[in-house]
C-alpha cells in the first residue's frame, strides 16, 4: 500500500500545479464562471422564473422590455426570456452529452488503432477519414430527418459524425505512448491487452484528448443550434437554436428574437472555449511557456 | 475517392433500412392508405421482399446509372433537381473558400510579423469568433445591417429577375452583389481558422535557421517575408484548408438557408419539410463528391507549391 500511496503523492504535485496554472489566467477562469452561470441558469433558473417557455403570454412582437417582458416576446407571444433560461439546459444537455458520444467512439476507435496497428489500424483510420470528408451537418441531417427528431437522436447523430478528431489525436497518442519503458515494462509483467490499452496508456494520454473533447463541447452547441435553425429540433423542448430558426421568417420585423437566442450561444460556446484553451495551458506544459 | 462514394451510398441505404417505415408506407400514405394485399404488391414492385445483399447490389447499380428516384415533393427526378442547384452551391463553396484562404493568410502573415501587437490580438479574437458564434445566426446579422439598416445588398436570391439586359456583365454583376453577403459570412468563420493558423506557422517559420541565413545575405524585408517564409509556411495552411471542405459545405447549407441561396442547402432545407428523403440522400452523395473533389484539387495546390509532396500520399 505504501508504494501506492507514494505514487499518488508524486502524482498529486504536477495535478495541484496544473490547477493553478487554470485558475490563475484569467481568461479560462472567466469561461469557467460564465459557463458554470449559464448551466445554473438552465438548471435552477426555471424555479424562479416560472412563465412556461411555451406559453403564449402576451401579444406577438411586443418588444424587449415593453409589458415587463424584459427580452420581449416572439411569433406567437411567447417569452423570449423563458425560452433562452429553458434553452440553456437543453443545449447544454446535448452538448455535454454528445461531446461524450463523439469522445466515446473517438477514444475507442483510436486507441485500438494506435495500438494494435497493422491492417486493424488501416481499417479504422479508413473510416476515420471517410467521416471527415463527410459533410458532417448533412449526414446529421439525414440520421433525423429518418430516425424521427427527440433530444436522444439529435445527440446521438451529432455524436455519431463529429468524433474524428478525437480518434486521430488518440490514436497518435497511442503510437507514441507505447513505445516507452513504463508500458513495455507493464506489457512484461503480463498485463492484458485491455488493461494496457485503458488502465496504462490511456490516462498518459488523456491531457490532449480532454482538451479536444472541450472544444467539441462548444461544436456540439452550435451543431445542435444549426439543426435547430433547420427545423431539425425536439418540438417537446425548446432549444436556442430553435428559437433561431422559428423566428428566421420574422427578422426584418422584430430582430431581437433572433440576436438575442444567438448572443446566448455565443457567449456559452466562447467560454468553453476559453475553458478549453484554459486547460490546454495547463495541461501541456510544453506549450507553457509560449 | 470512389471508395468513400461507395461507403456513402452502401451507408444511404443502411440508414434507409434501419429507419422506420420503408418506401411502401410512404406510397401508402401519399395515396391515402392500402389494404394489406396492395401493400405486398407495392413491396414486390420496389424489390423490398428480396435478400438485404441484392437490395442492396440494386440500389448500389442504380445509384452508380445516376437514378436517385423521384422527388415526390418536386415531383421530377432527384438527379436533374440536384444539377440544376449545383451551381450556385458550387459557386458559394469555392468563392467563400479562396476569399478566406487568401484573407487568411494575408492576415496570418502581417500578424506574424508582430506576435504581441494589435493585429495578433485581432487574429486571435477573430478565431476564437470564428469558433463561438453559429453561422446562421452570423448570417442574420449581417443581413440585417446591411439589407434592412444599410440597405446596400439584396435580401434573398441569386439573381434579379426585374433586370432585362442581354448583357452578361450585368447579369454577373448581378449575381456578384446576391453572392457578397452568404460569401462573406460563410468566409468568416473560415478566415479565422486560417489566419490563425497561418500566423502560427509563419512564426515557426521565421524562427528558422534558413531565414537567418536570408537575413544576414541582407535580404529586404519583404523578400524574407514573400519569398523565403511564406512558400514555407502555406503548406500546414493549405493542408487545413483541404480538410475544412466538408465543414464549408456544411457552413454552406446553413448559410444558403439564411440568405435564401437557390443551391443544395435550400433544397436540403425544403426536402427535409416536405419529408422527401430521396432528395436528402442524394444531396448527401453530392457534397461528399463535392468535397472529394475539393481535396483533390488541395492536393494539386499543395504539390504545386511544395515539390517535397510527392506520389500518391
Amino acid at each position: 500500500m505504501s508504494h501506492l500511496d507514494e505514487q499518488e503523492e508524486i502524482q498529486a504535485k504536477p495535478s495541484r500545479e496544473m490547477v493553478g496554472v487554470f485558475l490563475r489566467s484569467y481568461s479560462a477562469l472567466t469561461g469557467l464562471i460564465i459557463l458554470i452561470a449559464v448551466s445554473i441558469m438552465g438548471f435552477i433558473g426555471p424555479i424562479f422564473y416560472t412563465i412556461d417557455p411555451f406559453d403564449m403570454v402576451w401579444m406577438p412582437f411586443s418588444p424587449p422590455g415593453a409589458d415587463g417582458y424584459l427580452l420581449g416576446t416572439d411569433y406567437l407571444g411567447r417569452d423570449i426570456l423563458s425560452q433562452i433560461i429553458n434553452g440553456a439546459r437543453v443545449s447544454i444537455a446535448i452538448g455535454f452529452a454528445a461531446a461524450s458520444v463523439s469522445c466515446f467512439i473517438g477514444v475507442g476507435i483510436g486507441a485500438f488503432a494506435g495500438f494494435y496497428g497493422g491492417w486493424i489500424e488501416e481499417i479504422l483510420m479508413r473510416i476515420t477519414e471517410f467521416f471527415q470528408v463527410l459533410p458532417t451537418l448533412l449526414f446529421a441531417m439525414v440520421i433525423v430527418a429518418l430516425f424521427g427528431s427527440s433530444v436522444l437522436s439529435i445527440t446521438v447523430a451529432i455524436g455519431a459524425v463529429s468524433w474524428a478528431s478525437v480518434a486521430r489525436i488518440t490514436r497518435s497518442e497511442f503510437l507514441r505512448i507505447k513505445e516507452l519503458d513504463f508500458v513495455q515494462a507493464s506489457k512484461a509483467s503480463g498485463s492484458s491487452d485491455l488493461n494496457l490499452i485503458f488502465l496504462v496508456i490511456l490516462p498518459n494520454a488523456a491531457a490532449p484528448i480532454i482538451v479536444q473533447s472541450a472544444l467539441l463541447v462548444g461544436a456540439a452547441i452550435t451543431f445542435e443550434a444549426g439543426l435547430a435553425f433547420l427545423g431539425l429540433s425536439d418540438p417537446n423542448v425548446v432549444s436556442w437554436g430553435q428559437v433561431i430558426g422559428a423566428n428566421r421568417t420574422y427578422i426584418l420585423d422584430a430582430t431581437y428574437t433572433v440576436t438575442f437566442p444567438g448572443i446566448a450561444i455565443f457567449v456559452t460556446v466562447l467560454a468553453i472555449s476559453l475553458v478549453g484553451d484554459g486547460l490546454n495551458d495547463a495541461l501541456n506544459p510544453k506549450l507553457r511557456s509560449r | 475517392m470512389l471508395t468513400v462514394l461507395l461507403v456513402v451510398i452502401i451507408l444511404n441505404f443502411l440508414m434507409l433500412h434501419l429507419a422506420p417505415g420503408d418506401i411502401a408506407d410512404t406510397i401508402a400514405a401519399t395515396m391515402g392508405g392500402a389494404d394489406e394485399k396492395d401493400m405486398i404488391q407495392l413491396r414486390t414492385e420496389y424489390g423490398l421482399d428480396q435478400p438485404f445483399f441484392i437490395q442492396l447490389f440494386q440500389y448500389v447499380i442504380k445509384v452508380a446509372m445516376l437514378d436517385l428516384g423521384n422527388s415526390h415533393f418536386y415531383n421530377m427526378p432527384v438527379f436533374d433537381l440536384i444539377m440544376e442547384r449545383l451551381p450556385a452551391t458550387l459557386l458559394l463553396v469555392f468563392s467563400a473558400q479562396i476569399v478566406s484562404l487568401s484573407l487568411g493568410i494575408l492576415l496570418g502573415v502581417y500578424a506574424a510579423q508582430n506576435p504581441n501587437g494589435l493585429s495578433s490580438l485581432f487574429v486571435n479574437m477573430l478565431s476564437l469568433f470564428g469558433y463561438a458564434a453559429p453561422v446562421f445566426w452570423t448570417g442574420i446579422l449581417l443581413l440585417i445591417a446591411f439589407s434592412l439598416y444599410i440597405p446596400i445588398f439584396p435580401v434573398a436570391g441569386m439573381r434579379d429577375v426585374t433586370i432585362e439586359s442581354d448583357n452578361f456583365f450585368v447579369h454577373a454583376f448581378d449575381v456578384a452583389r446576391h453572392l457578397f453577403l452568404p460569401m462573406i459570412t460563410l468566409a468568416s468563420i473560415f478566415l479565422a481558422y486560417y489566419s490563425r493558423l497561418c500566423r502560427a506557422s509563419m512564426l515557426e517559420v521565421l524562427g528558422a535557421d534558413f531565414v537567418r541565413t536570408a537575413k544576414a545575405k541582407g535580404l529586404s524585408q519583404r523578400d524574407i517575408l514573400m519569398k523565403h517564409a511564406l512558400k514555407n509556411s502555406l503548406s500546414p495552411v493549405i493542408t487545413f484548408a483541404g480538410l475544412s471542405f466538408s465543414a464549408v459545405v456544411s457552413g454552406a447549407i446553413l448559410v444558403e438557408t439564411v440568405y435564401s441561396w437557390p443551391g443544395l442547402g435550400t433544397l436540403a432545407f425544403n426536402s427535409i419539410i416536405a419529408r422527401d428523403t430521396p432528395v436528402l440522400l442524394g444531396i448527401l452523395i453530392f457534397s461528399t463528391l463535392m468535397v472529394t473533389v475539393g481535396n483533390l484539387l488541395t492536393d494539386m495546390v499543395l504539390r504545386s507549391i511544395d515539390p517535397r509532396i510527392q506520389g500518391s500520399q
